[in-house]
């Protein structure tokens, strides 16, 4: 029996990895925030995953160790977790309660938000159209980018995505345009040197004082990653949708996060679905991915790129399947490309923009966007087929049009998708790059494109 | 009936709660929780103790609040006012949300499916002393330009009418007729009435469904056609297409009625419907299709419950329009996430899992679902259908999984969606070797009356179906040898194959003029498809290499006719038949 004093507890039932179980509470609420302060007098968080009339489950942020059944003191806050914001957070590194650091002082709160965010009513959402242009021939001509889309990469340890995420968030424009801008960067089980990398590449970029970062790293307790993305998204609400600002949400990586999630449930003895993973971890990833957007009557905007490792480069894994049915597409990077020498390693034909149909075209970036990214979707999907057959047969066997594909294939990859870290090609280079690249096929081949648009972009050598 | 507490909470997790000392409740009644009064339903009774599922957030909910029960199950809201309406899975407007707590859904927030004070013009059908039995029509109001709402007989009453309102004026809760049952009771009738969303609403007999559900989408009336009344599923992994699928079902298939369940998926797709359906026009009624849209959004931040729920509120409403004898089709967008919904519950109630930790009473409840579509004579004796299309989303794409299995047992229409169509942007995905139609015979006369013996649907399906699946052999061989290989009679096979697809069944939706084509232009497309491939044949059997026929200029008309003849610019398939005979002629004459 834990002795109360006053909201407060003394003495525990059961510690079971991050979850804490304790008895002959009262007036306690489901999602409520906990205060935990071990036997050495060390303060910890939680909050409560199951309540009934005298006992609760606790979900403990930060490491268990250091709690004792019978010394352990917890405090029931009768308010969910969360969180100040402010616009002088930009600049600035928390961890995941956003408490500060950076050895700064607390920045002063405009207001404090519970961090689990609420849905936002579909009749309010405003349908994303804004092009951003990144720069990046493979994703704004293939998989354009949207502002308000959620847009994750699909990636695998060893590859260079915090690279490509880096080159993305230093060239990101809508162009013609200068408006607020921030980002906010929630890392979750980031190792020291990503998160050197990242903090440079904003200070080297100038957008330092405009970057907000909430920091868990490889070595923090793993619980402390499910509350990282929601404390980042609702600092991004607040600067979105009370300041006006459009801003730019960076979740990585999100595989790290659901393993913080199957481990909680785990210890509380759930029956999994795929892989061990809780049966909710679609409804979770919903609550945290929807929260992107904008919305009537404000002028801001959020914008995710999470960022998950593909386990075993496996697509059809929970994290990345689960993910791909709820974001708004996906920009895949590949091994088989990386090792080929090819940066960016974006595998164009298994990514996706959703939005890209209502950000392109006439007024938005040109008239032939849709049917030239068409035409060579259609023409490299037939080059991967080619490539395989040629594997088989040899190339010398294949028929004249399929090794035209071969050539044309190389080159897409060579100069389409290939491009340096810090090239930054207008819509307008990508566009007629493309063109060219299409003369290697035969004008016959071309019927994903307007005969007028041949007319007018196809180089006439 | 609200005001005294029927229990207490006793546990809390998530959306499952339960309560201890309650007394007075049935299993399903709709009950309200603590003193926000969340809004939940009672699924589970044991002694004193009841399982609730709660459709809003439960977050601060404390052991020890009230739980009061309204005495009732979960009910739609029947009458005008539906049509071009947007609701949450539980049916709350959710405009009336947005107006009481602005762009985030808050909690608690209680609002009527019908506007209470919408006057609406009602015009009675019945008179004074007029004996009426259920489903008969009491009286219409015109809901939008595009539907008559008709006021029914609630399915269990009937008898003598002492009284009916002269056309005017009212308020759905007004009355508008009373009738005296055989047992004397007078019943007085409202246009609002109510209809519990877990029990199917009664028929007088199911008929036979040959009618096709014209869709305008050519692979699936021409390929895999859907019926009024039937049941149609469109599996498929992420991205593959099925929410476009279902928007182009939902824009331009000739259904009276559109209701489209957003069922834990994306708000962004649902504001999508919103903004476009109003402007669209439906080429049946030259209205905007809002006009004869319904839609419910639960999208996947909204509570699990309330998207169990979601399917069942909106299959009750398309009922409630078929029994007005309208053609209903009802798009689910996806029912894996509510089955996913019944699996988190079920967990949480910590029941035994069966295959993929889904319920063992999965396949009962999919089939439940599914059994509510058909082509039926209503209780008013006219003819009306439900039409019912579900995406399913397959874990890892693998259609091996429990939902996917068990919801093929239940419908007609299989429309699998391939991941490798789909990266190539060859839309629609729907691969034809692995899909089916078990209605392609019951629509074939209806295709006869509109293409006669020219252009004859049944037999230019089956030699389309069959160059496909001889493609689809050949391509086996292909991907061993190469196609130069191949004698030219089978090279022929291959290049009819990629005009069908390319230039038949691949459709855009975002092309102005392919995005949907009108029953003529389908069969004249695939006449004159086949007519060239035929003429090939001629151009093979003389020995003429076949590259000359794949040279012709012809051929690029062919290509490019779906995007290039609209809907009412038939004759120039005329021009094109003409143009191909003329080249051919040409090269065998050479
Ligand atoms: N008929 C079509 N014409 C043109 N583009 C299409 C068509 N069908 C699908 N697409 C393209 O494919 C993308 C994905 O389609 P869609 O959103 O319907 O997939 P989905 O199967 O519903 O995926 P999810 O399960 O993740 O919801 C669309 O954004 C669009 O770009
Ligand atoms: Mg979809």
């Amino acid at each position: 029996m834990a002795t109360e004093i006053g909201k407060e507890y003394v003495g525990v039932q059961r510690i079971v990895g991050p979850l804490v179980m304790i008895e002959g509470i009262d007036g306690v609420g489901y999602d409520e925030m906990v205060e935990i302060v071990s036997d050495d007098g060390k303060l910890k968080h939680g909050r409560v995953l199951e309540v009934g009339t005298k006992a609760a489950v606790v979900q403990v942020f930060e490491h268990t160790t250091g709690l004792s059944i019978g010394a352990t003191k917890m405090k029931f806050l009768a308010r969910p977790v969360r969180i100040p914001v402010s616009e002088e957070m930009l600049g600035r590194t928390f961890n995941a309660l956003a408490e500060p650091i950076d050895g700064g002082p607390p920045p002063i709160p405009k207001d404090l938000r519970p961090v689990s965010g609420a849905a936002i009513n579909p009749t309010l959402r405003h349908h994303p159209s804004d092009f951003i242009q990144t720069g990046i021939s493979a994703i704004d001509a293939m998989s354009t980018l949207v502002r308000g889309q959620k847009l994750p990469v699909f990636s695998a340890s060893g590859l260079e995505h915090d690279r490509v995420i880096a080159q993305i968030i230093r060239q990101a424009k809508i162009i013609g345009k200068q408006e607020p801008f921030a980002v906010v960067f929630g890392a979750m089980g980031l190792k020291h040197d990503i998160a050197d990398f990242y903090r440079k590449s904003f200070e080297e970029s100038g957008a330092g004082n405009n970057v907000a970062t909430f920091l868990t790293l490889a070595d923090d307790p793993s619980i402390e990653r499910i509350i990282t993305p929601r404390s980042a998204l609702t600092l991004a609400e607040y600067l979105a949708f009370d300041v006006g600002m459009h801003v730019l949400v960076v979740l990585t990586d999100m595989t790290n996060y659901c393993e913080a999630l199957r481990e909680v449930a785990t210890a509380k003895g759930e029956v999994p679905s795929r892989k061990g993973y809780p049966a909710y971890l679609y409804s979770d990833l919903a609550a945290l991915y929807e929260r992107a957007g904008q919305v009537e009557g404000r002028t801001g905007s959020i914008t995710q790129l999470p960022l998950l490792t593909m386990p075993n480069e496996d697509i059809t894994h929970p994290i990345p399947d689960l993910t791909g049915y709820i974001t708004e597409g996906q920009i895949v990077l590949s091994k088989a490309l990386q090792g080929a020498g090819i940066y960016p390693p974006i595998n164009v034909l298994p990514s996706l923009s959703r939005l890209m149909n209502d950000g392109i075209g006439e007024g938005r970036t040109r008239e032939d966007h849709r049917n030239v990214s068409s035409q060579l979707y259609a023409a490299y999907a037939r080059v991967k087929r080619v490539e395989v057959l040629a594997a088989v047969i040899g190339e010398e066997e294949l028929s004249e049009i399929d090794k035209q594909y071969l050539t044309f294939g190389q080159h897409f990859e060579k100069e389409f998708i290939q491009q340096a870290p810090d090239e930054d090609r207008s819509i307008e280079e990508t566009l007629n790059l493309g063109w060219k690249l299409l003369k290697y096929l035969p004008v016959s081949e071309l019927t994903r494109v307007k005969e007028e648009q041949i007319a007018k972009y196809l180089p006439k050598d | 009936m609200h005001d005294e507490p029927v229990g207490k909470v006793s546990w809390v997790s998530g959306p499952v709660v339960r309560t201890m000392e309650t007394r007075g409740v049935h299993m399903l009644d709709m009950v309200e929780v603590g003193d926000e009064r969340l809004i939940g339903e009672i699924i589970g009774l044991n002694g004193d103790q009841a399982t609730l599922q709660v459709y809003e957030d439960t977050t601060g909910l404390k052991p020890g609040s009230p739980v009061y029960s309204t005495g009732y199950p979960l009910a739609a809201e029947l009458g005008p006012g539906l049509v071009t309406s947007i609701y949450d899975g539980i049916l709350r407007p959710l405009k009336a949300l947005a107006d009481a707590t602005g762009i985030f859904i808050g909690r608690g927030v209680r609002a009527p499916s019908l506007s209470r004070e919408i006057l609406w013009d009602f015009t009675p059908v019945v008179r004074n002393g007029q004996e009426v039995t259920p489903g008969m029509i009491i009286g219409t109001v015109p809901e939008t330009e595009r539907i008559e709402h008709r006021v029914m007989v609630p399915p269990n009453v009937s008898g003598i009418v002492t009284s009916v309102a002269s056309a005017g004026k009212y308020k759905v809760d007004q009355e508008i007729c009373r009738v005296r049952t055989p047992q004397g009771d007078e019943v007085p009738l409202m246009m609002l009435q109510r209809w519990p969303v877990r029990q199917k609403r009664p028929v007088t007999r199911r008929l036979p469904a040959d009618t096709p559900l014209v869709t305008g989408q050519r692979v699936v009336d021409c390929v895999f056609p859907m019926v009024k009344g039937g049941a149609a599923a469109i599996p498929g992994g992420f991205g593959t297409g099925k929410t476009i699928t279902q928007h182009q079902l939902a824009k331009w298939s000739d259904a009276d009625l559109i209701v489209y369940i957003g069922c834990g998926e994306r708000g962004n797709e649902m504001t999508e419907v919103l903004v476009e359906f109003p402007k669209l026009i439906d080429p049946h009624s030259n209205r905007p299709l809002m006009e004869r849209t319904i839609l419910i959004a639960n999208t996947s931040d909204m509570p699990v419950a309330a998207r169990e729920a979601s399917i069942y509120t909106g299959i009750t409403l398309a009922e409630y329009y078929r029994d007005m004898g309208y053609h209903v089709a009802l798009m689910a967008d996806s029912t894996s996430r509510w089955a996913e919904a019944l699996r988190e519950l079920s967990g949480r109630l910590e029941e035994m899992p069966a295959e993929e930790g889904f319920p063992a009473y999965l396949a009962t409840r999919l089939a439940e679902f599914y059994e509510r579509a058909g082509m039926v004579e209503t209780l008013g004796g006219s003819t009306g259908s439900v039409s019912v299309i579900g995406a399913v989303s397959p874990a890892g794409g693998d259609f091996s999984e429990p939902v996917t299995q068990h919801t093929s047992r239940f419908i007609g229409c299989f429309w699998a969606l391939d991941k490798e169509l789909a990266s190539a942007r060859y839309y629609p995905s729907i691969n034809y070797i692995n899909s089916h139609s078990a209605y392609t015979e019951f629509v074939a006369d209806w295709w006869k009356k509109i293409g006669g013996e020219k252009y004859n649907w049944e037999a230019m399906r089956e030699e389309t179906v069959d160059v496909l699946r001889r493609d689809d052999k050949l391509q086996q061989i292909v991907k061993l040898v190469g196609e130069e290989e191949l004698p030219d009679e089978q090279k022929l096979i291959l290049d009819t194959a990629r005009i069908l697809q390319n230039a038949f069944l691949q459709q855009s939706a975002f092309d102005e003029v392919d995005t949907y084509s009108v029953p003529e232009k389908q069969l004249r497309m695939l006449s004159v498809i086949l007519h060239y491939y035929h003429r090939g044949s001629d151009v093979v059997k003389r020995s003429i290499p076949i590259y000359k026929y794949q040279q012709l200029p012809v051929r690029n008309e062919i290509m490019r006719m779906k995007s290039r003849i609209p809907n009412d610019k038939l004759e120039e398939f005329d021009t094109l038949e003409r143009a191909i005979d003329e080249q051919i002629d040409a090269l065998i004459a050479e």
